[in-house]
């Protein structure tokens, strides 16, 4: 076991897929020397020259269709779009071209892309440059969209991703000095499997990305409480694991739902709708299913300001003591 | 002035030039009747177009189309029954039915397929030609984009990247003067596309699209441009677009008399004349080798039409992941 951050773990899943296979190519602004906007790459371009890292002009559009139809004749790239926010530019090649040329051509033609790109608030960045955008890809039949939280998932999950044969959308959270244990050598987390990150009996938190780290936050504040909580990180949006959603509330017969996007229209909806269109799972709740989310607003500069815009710990355990009425 | 093709070659580019008059006219009537649904966009009158770019390609380059593709899929080399199985959805066409007469694809032909959001496909183009540099390969890929996608500010960022990265790739402006109803002259910012390449430190160049033996030439040289000088190469062609832009387009912004003017431009007329007049064929040999593509056009599209043999959905499925239906 070595300790690592999330973003040397990212790092190291892309080396060492690089090295395995010359296909594999790292593509985005300022990936070179500069070593990428949050310095995820650095030591890439030293290590395997500009064939398989190409540093490319501010040109999110453009540069994305290139690593499409680079895939499309045998590349394995994978590209840096320095905020998520700018996913908006790279809709069209991701959207309507990298999600259907499978589809489009009858199996003849597939993309094997990772879209890497950084997401949510904590940056005193501003409305431009900390949105959650998720739910933009969740709803594209024809991507696989992906959102670890810890450095061991993202090495797993980023070396899975590479070496699947469809587009998938590879989202970081900015916590990227986050440190933890990451297993030593070769290992990879299949796509499309939650993991349950704290065992527990009276309620299920469902989450994923960086409110992993809060849902554990509120778990720990709750013993205080004595309710017993778990903590599902879905690590995978698309495929979604609904056997794990599902098995969870079934045990605890309560949930809450968190993530860092605005709750209106946003992916908590689809988690809910997949535990109460089971039957099963439907009978063994006990209360109402909660959800805390990003406030309804763009991302305010003000420090004081941005810091109440994402689910709080004490928001999650608000809504988890509501799920006990006679506790209170 | 251009070359001349010998008597060979020359009719083999008239013979596709006619078999791709004689495929659109028939789309068009299987629409008229209903026989096809959805939509499409017929390139009548572009034929120098397609007849003159990929057959003075190499076979291995590749070319990446638009929505309006039928006549460079099938200069490409396409089989005109599995195009046709495809408008009518079935499972023998090029994309089993599951792309339709936008999203022709022909793999074996070097012939990449298609984006219908027009100008997009110049960055896949672009994509490719970089992974054809990274691979040493001797061959380019053909981006085709029209007046109206010139626009785009992808084909702009494109541009800057092939050129910054050298890249093989030959941007082929496709100018039929109508972006669906909008005159270039009043939305494009140059009288020549082929100016924009300056911007880019991109040779370009424009030339008559309805001769094929001046469009045949403006492809080997720039070909040869992006072999030899290891550039891109941007290439606009002049033409006009005799049909209107989609199934249901009335014309209306535009009017009768420039539609004839430009009848007297017809690609097929100047070039089989130029035939006739250099002995290579008699007017009753071109009588029927429009008859002759003609019959055998009709001969498919009889075997077609009732045919059932359609994916089910579930088999449409299989198709949106490599590891079939996933959630």
């Amino acid at each position: 076991m070595n300790t690592m951050s999330y973003r040397e773990a990212i790092r190291e899943a892309m080396m060492e897929e690089m090295a395995r296979d010359e296909q594999v190519v790292v593509m985005g602004e300022d990936v070179g020397c500069y070593g990428g906007c949050f310095k995820v790459t650095p030591g890439l371009i030293e290590r395997f020259g500009d064939r398989q890292v190409i540093e490319t002009p501010v040109s999110e559009e453009g540069l994305v269709g290139v690593a499409v139809g680079a895939a499309m004749m045998g590349m394995r790239p994978i590209v840096e779009i320095m905020y998520g926010d700018f996913s908006t530019l790279a809709a069209d090649p991701m959207i309507n071209h990298a999600a259907k040329m499978r589809f489009m051509t009858a199996g003849q033609i597939s993309i094997p892309l990772v879209y890497r790109t950084p997401m949510g608030s904590g940056t005193g960045a501003a409305a431009q440059h900390t949105q959650s955008l998720e739910h933009l890809f969740t709803n594209i039949p024809g991507l696989k969209v992906v959102y670890p939280a810890t450095p061991a998932d993202a090495k797993g999950l980023l070396k899975s991703a590479v070496r699947d044969d469809d587009p998938v959308v590879f989202l970081e959270h900015k916590l990227y000095g986050t440190e933890g244990i990451v297993p030593k050598g070769e290992y990879t987390i299949p796509l499309g499997k939650a993991d349950i990150k704290r065992q527990g009996n009276d309620v299920s938190i469902i989450t994923y990305g960086k409110t992993v780290f809060t849902a554990l936050e509120a778990a720990a504040i709750l013993e205080d409480d004595e309710v017993d909580v778990e903590v599902v990180d879905l690590r995978s949006l698309r495929p979604l694991d609904t056997h794990a959603i599902r098995a969870s509330v079934r045990k605890t017969g309560r949930v809450v739902v968190v993530h860092e996007a605005p709750g209106f229209g946003g992916f908590s909806g689809e988690i809910i709708a997949q535990i109460v269109e089971d039957g099963k799972t439907f009978g063994a709740l006990k209360a109402p299913v909660g959800r805390v989310c990003g406030r309804e607003m763009p991302t305010p500069f003000n420090k004081n300001l941005e810091q109440q815009l994402p689910p709080s710990p004490h928001a999650i355990v608000d809504a988890v003591l509501g799920l006990f009425p006679s506790a209170v | 002035m251009a070359i001349a093709f010998d008597r060979e070659q020359g009719l083999s580019i008239l013979s596709l030039m006619v078999r791709s008059r004689v495929f659109e006219e028939k789309i068009e009537a299987l629409f008229s009747s209903h026989e096809m649904h959805g939509t499409t966009h017929l390139a009548i009158g572009q034929e120098a177009v397609h007849a003159g770019v990929s057959p003075a390609l190499d076979p291995a380059d590749w070319i990446l189309t638009t929505h309006r593709c039928h006549g460079h899929t099938l200069a490409k080399g396409a089989s005109v029954e599995a195009m046709l199985a495809e408008f009518f959805g079935l499972s023998n066409g090029l994309a089993k039915g599951l792309g339709g007469s936008m999203h022709l694809v022909d793999l074996e032909h070097h012939n990449a397929g298609s984006s219908a959001v027009v100008g997009s496909g110049v960055a896949l183009a672009t994509g490719m030609a970089l992974q054809l540099k990274r691979m040493d390969s001797p061959n380019l890929v053909v981006a085709f984009f029209g007046d109206g996608a010139s626009n785009r500010g992808v084909i702009h960022e494109s541009m800057n990247m092939a050129s910054i990265w050298n890249l093989p790739v030959l941007f082929l402006c496709e100018h039929n003067l109508y972006g669906m109803s909008s005159c270039a002259d009043e939305m494009v910012s140059v009288k020549s596309l082929a100016e924009r390449g300056s911007a880019y430190n991109i040779v370009g160049e424009s030339v008559d699209g309805n001769d094929v033996e001046v469009v045949f030439d403006a492809v080997r040289k720039a070909a040869g441009h992006i072999r030899c000088k290891k550039r891109p190469y941007l290439l606009e062609v002049r033409t006009y677009r005799f049909s209107g832009h989609s199934k249901n387009d009335k014309r209306v912004y535009r009017s009768r008399e420039e539609e004839h003017l430009w009848s007297l431009r017809d690609p097929l007329k100047i070039f089989s004349q130029r035939m006739i007049e250099r002995g290579h064929l008699t007017s009753e040999d071109y009588v029927k080798l429009q008859q002759d593509e003609r019959t055998g056009i009709d001969r498919i599209a009889e075997k077609l039409i009732g045919r059932k043999n359609e994916l089910s959905i579930d088999e449409a499925a299989s198709y949106v992941y490599v590891g079939g239906d996933v959630r």
